[in-house]
């Protein structure tokens, strides 16, 4: 017969496409820090957390104390400066983050637990099963959801943060549903879950081990853009004061702000940091889910403002479809320009 | 120059049948449009009908086709992925049917699958420590203790010529080469000790000089361990190297079926001739640039050239209407299998070897004539 | 055509989803407000309005509760929302429809102004790939993040006030009857402006990436490349071949964002008291009118249903795909 080959691709030396060195754990959180944008967000978001945590602890003064030093700027004294009643709004503010934090992150965990049950449910179902769970996902998208927050919590005014944040979570599940369903949808179809399955895996280790893992990405932007959703939607609650005010989150401080018409008394001091504060952790979660998008879809990294020559050393400016001759002949090829280039015709994983 | 039975029982005990499949079926349902659903009609994809295999200890049974034919339905069907719709498939001699649970695990003990795409096959996720040692765990071969499931794995990967077996262990499919992870599959497949392989077209997606190393990693492994092999492909070449017995499968029903060589240097069946005749071959190529009959392989084909509809099968016979040979009895009648005459090849000692059959009413008893004048 | 159906017969099911929890939320509410505010105004409420608020929330114990929900809808057929308390006696039905048009002007040109532009910029931000294109992705992200109701205030503050051009509040120069006269559209378009521009320089960021992101996941599909090498015009292939596709998932997302026109940028029209329904809301709420709530919170969800249907038509005329039959 003919001549056997054994050991042959055995011992043939790696791929270099396939080994883009991606999706090891290890190096999966490398690339994540590495990026500058994410690195930047992340360290916003510790320090709002380490100030959610020990705010109240450090704060000059109690946020609800009166005093005689009404509405004063800024000052040595009163970093932030002082409400009319004389409070010190900087420790408003650092007394507020825990209570934004804390519903913001709640609220975050109850969507993702809730939409990745119906989500992936439902895409693993298909059939009956899972047109009805997507029915009733669908459902929860289109009504909106403020509304119907300020309408319950209106009804239910005794609650606090708990009952806040669980009904945010429980109103703004949907959309991360949707996205999680098709995903399974399509991940359902894939070989290796047929292959687990062919092993004599049970459902419920296909689901958790095969299924999820692969969603991870889809699961953390979710839950980043659901605590942003959030986060936001209790300041606007506070602001309009619909929520409790006992507790100072940001929201309260911009409704005391707005209800004595700081800005018209020229108060700007009262105003400004609760709105930045807002802006700050808002700016940090999208960079986090920027860093997410571009780690899964690695064509969305931006090539950077590196200037590149091409062999006759004019500049060149990269765009779509072009693809710029940079060095002739065994000329040397600089090397962040091979860098840049690659970005162009980055090759997917499990392309051939 | 009789029909032969559907279920041919072997003459000796030497090569037993391990895995036997008898009127196998399988319809898809297909979504009925808004109309169609007040006609009372309920269309549905015949991917399989009245599909008879053995697998026996030791023998490579290939299964080609082209795409759609069924081939790889088939195999499902034979894994137990989903239910059939009609037919026996029997183990050892005992009809099973498996839903899930416990019985599947059984079952699957036994009876592996190797998918096609070997990337997709493997969770990107999971390394290939992770995919081995779940299969073993499955099936209770894990061992007990690390020291037992180490030597589990590495002894796995040995026998799959991953060697040394340290440096694909924790590896991720995206960092091993296509043939890598075929292996890996392969190896993952024999971690549940079957007896029975059913690999869906395992070299299709690889380089064509790697396939080579792959075909013939699985005749090792054949011998090694006395395996049942079922072979899908669609390239009938690569049956007659590998293959034993070879069936060809068009439409969702098999139309020719006997030992490789038959099959492939006799072919009988025009489907069978027209697939043996697609591909180039050197020697008939020079021979027609010589000056040979250049019409001899245009007239093959000599219908419509399109694929059946799966859905709205052609009646009786499914290649009527791509068939150079077509009668009227083709359009009326579905064809039963009837032994091909005078083309047993090689010596007719050997028991329990698979007769050449064709599923071809140029073959019945009646039209023996036509048909020795087709074979021209 | 099967696109068409299954969608239609989603909104429907939608809407008389969002219609039943509307029936149930009132009765599950601790308490009856309604009840006690109906014997405060005894006798200045016509029998007929009673009816109707008894309707509504569920007043009449003894009628069984299927009995309740199918007078329930009928009286919604008739358009019968109940009164409203606080604007007592005026309809809800006439509340909603004198402050509807603002909202829809305002927010809708507002929203899809914001719609043009970043889309628009979102196109050419990712089709040219690295330089300072790219410095504008944290900026507008941070602008995304600024709470508009903050960024309101400030607006108010830095361009209003005294002898200033624009208009710090209201929907209209308080001297002026409404109609449609050149005096009174100018004054509203005015009074338009800041609230129309702090919308779309918070809201523009979040088209822009949308956008950004499927244009450069677009752009490195074959088909461009192709029209690239058949010699089309960079402009024609970014336009016609690229932005055409990548832009499928931003109507529908377009569509969403106009259902939340009218649901959630209610905090505009509170801090330029803007004559809209989000500012009705907001004191209905504070006064504990129940049936304005009620009403409000179904025309928004009704108009959400309306606005994604819409978006979905105009998905269907742009994605040839859903147009296959069968």
């Amino acid at each position: 017969m003919a001549v056997t080959a054994p050991g042959v691709d055995a011992v043939t030396p790696q791929d270099p496409v396939a080994g883009s060195a991606e999706a090891s754990p290890r190096r999966l959180r490398m690339r994540l820090l590495s990026n500058r944008k994410v690195a930047v967000g992340l360290v916003i978001l510790a320090v709002f957390l380490l100030i959610a945590i020990i705010g109240p602890l450090i704060a000059p003064y109690d946020p609800s104390r009166r005093s005689a030093d009404i509405l004063q700027g800024p000052s040595a004294k009163h970093w932030f400066g002082t409400t009319h009643i004389g409070q010190d709004i900087f420790s408003q503010v650092l007394d507020g983050t825990r209570s934004v934090m804390f519903v913001g992150f709640f609220a975050g965990v109850v969507a993702t637990i809730v939409a990745v049950l119906f989500g992936v449910t439902s895409g693993y179902l298909g059939g009956a099963g899972g047109e009805g769970l997507s029915a009733v996902s669908n459902v929860f998208l289109v009504i909106p959801a403020l509304p119907l927050i300020i309408i319950i919590t209106t009804a239910i005014p005794t609650g606090g943060d708990w009952v806040v944040a669980l009904v945010i979570g429980l109103t703004s599940w949907a959309w991360g549903a949707r996205v999680l369903r098709a995903q399974t949808l399509s991940l359902r179809r894939r070989d290796f879950v047929e292959a687990a399955r062919a092993t004599g895996e049970p459902v419920w280790r296909i689901v958790i081990f095969e299924i999820l893992p692969n969603l991870t990405a889809i699961i953390a932007s979710s839950f980043v853009g659901t605590v942003i959703y959030a986060v936001m939607t209790e300041v606007a609650l506070a602001f309009i004061g619909v929520q409790g005010l006992y507790e100072w989150n940001w929201g309260a401080i911009l409704y005391w702000a707005q209800s004595q018409e700081a800005l018209a008394i020229g108060a700007w001091w009262w105003f400004v940091p609760a709105g930045l504060a807002i802006a700050l952790l808002g700016t940090a979660l999208s960079l986090l889910n920027f860093g997410i998008d571009e780690l899964v879809n690695p064509r969305l990294r931006s090539s950077g403002s590196a200037a590149v020559r091409d062999y006759s050393g004019r500049r060149v400016r990269l765009r779509v479809g072009f693809t710029p001759v940079l060095a002739r002949g065994a000329g040397p090829v600089p090397a962040h320009a091979t860098e840049i280039q690659s970005a162009d015709i980055q090759v997917e994983d499990g392309a051939r | 120059m009789t029909t032969l039975s559907e279920t041919a029982s072997p003459a000796g005990g030497a090569t037993d049948v391990v895995l036997e499949a008898e009127e196998l079926t399988k319809h898809f349902p297909v979504r009925r449009r808004l109309r169609a659903a007040f006609s009372g009609e309920r269309p549905a994809v015949h991917a399989v009908d009245d599909v008879a295999l053995l697998l026996r200890r030791g023998r490579v049974t290939a299964l080609v086709g082209e795409s759609g034919s069924g081939k790889s339905t088939v195999a499902r069907l034979l894994a137990q992925l989903y239910p059939r719709t009609g037919g026996a498939i029997r183990l050892h001699g005992a009809e099973t049917t498996v839903r899930g649970g416990r019985r599947f695990r059984a079952y699957s003990g036994k009876v592996q699958m190797i998918f096609q795409d070997p990337f997709a096959s493997l969770n990107p996720v999971h390394t290939v420590r992770y995919h081995l040692t779940r299969a073993l765990r499955v099936h209770d071969r894990v061992g007990r203790g690390r020291a037992e499931t180490e030597a589990a794995l590495a002894d796995l990967l040995a026998k799959v010529q991953l060697t040394p077996p340290q440096r694909y262990i924790d590896k991720f499919p995206h960092e091993l080469s296509g043939g890598q992870r075929q292996r890996v599959a392969i190896a993952r497949a024999l971690a549940a000790g079957p007896e029975a392989l059913l690999a869906d077209e395992p070299v299709s997606m690889l380089d064509v000089s790697i396939r080579l190393g792959i075909l013939n990693l699985l005749r090792d492994l054949k011998e090694q361990m006395d395996l049942a092999i079922l072979y899908i492909t669609h390239d009938i070449a690569s049956a007659r190297y590998f293959a034993d017995e070879t069936q060809v499968m068009y439409a969702g029903r098999m139309v020719e079926g006997g030992d490789s060589e038959s099959v492939t240097q006799q072919p009988a069946h025009p489907y069978t001739r027209l697939l043996i005749d697609s591909a180039p071959d050197p020697d008939r190529l020079a021979a027609q640039a010589g000056g040979a009959d250049p019409d001899q392989s245009a007239s093959l084909d000599e219908g419509t050239g399109e694929v059946a509809s799966l859905i709205h099968p052609p009646s009786g016979c499914r290649f009527h209407p791509r068939c150079p040979h077509a009668m009227q009895v083709c359009t009326a009648q579905v064809p039963p299998r009837f032994e091909v005459a005078g083309v047993t090849s090689r010596g007719a000692d050997e028991s329990g070897r698979p007769a050449h059959w064709a599923a071809c009413w140029l073959y019945s008893p009646e039209h023996a004539g036509d048909a020795a004048g087709a074979a021209a | 055509m099967r696109y068409f159906a299954q969608r239609l017969v989603f909104y429907v099911f939608t809407a008389w989803a969002a219609v039943t929890i509307n029936f149930f939320v009132p009765r599950l509410t601790p308490g009856n407000p309604v009840d006690s505010l109906i014997a405060e105004y005894q006798g200045q409420i016509s029998t007929q309005a009673v009816h109707s608020l008894t309707v509504l929330f569920g007043l009449d114990k003894q009628q069984g509760i299927f009995q309740q929900y199918i007078s329930y809808l009928g009286q919604l057929a008739r358009g019968d929302l109940g009164i409203s308390f606080h604007s007592f006696p005026t309809p809800v039905s006439s509340v909603l429809a004198q402050s509807l048009p603002w909202t829809v002007c305002l927010v809708g040109v507002a929203t899809v102004l914001s719609f043009a532009i970043g889309t628009l910029l979102g196109v050419i931000v990712g089709w040219r790939r690295g330089s300072l294109a790219d410095m504008l992705m944290p900026i507008t992200t941070f602008f995304a993040s600024i709470p508009y109701f903050w960024l309101a205030l400030l607006a108010i503050a830095a361009f209003t006030g005294v002898g200033s051009f624009l208009p710090s509040a209201g929907g209209y120069d308080p001297g002026l009857v409404p109609g449609w006269n050149g005096a009174f559209v100018a004054s509203a378009l005015k009074h338009s402006l800041l609230p129309a521009a702090t919308i779309i320089v918070t809201s523009v960021a979040g088209w822009l990436m949308g956008m950004r992101n499927m244009v450069v996941t677009v752009s490195s599909e074959d088909y461009v490349t192709v029209a690239h090498a058949k010699g089309l015009s960079e402009r024609r292939v970014m336009l016609g071949y690229a932005a055409r596709n990548a832009m499928l998932p931003s109507v529908s997302g377009f569509g969403m964002a106009l259902g939340l026109v009218v649901g959630g940028t209610f905090l505009v029209e509170y801090v330029f008291s803007y004559p809209g329904v989000g500012l009705e809301l907001v004191s209905a709420i504070g006064q504990k009118d129940y049936p304005l709530m009620q009403g409000i919170f179904l025309v928004i969800t009704l108009s959400v249903l309306a606005a994604n249907f819409l978006a979905d038509l105009a998905y269907m005329a742009l994605d040839p795909r859903t147009r296959r039959e069968g």
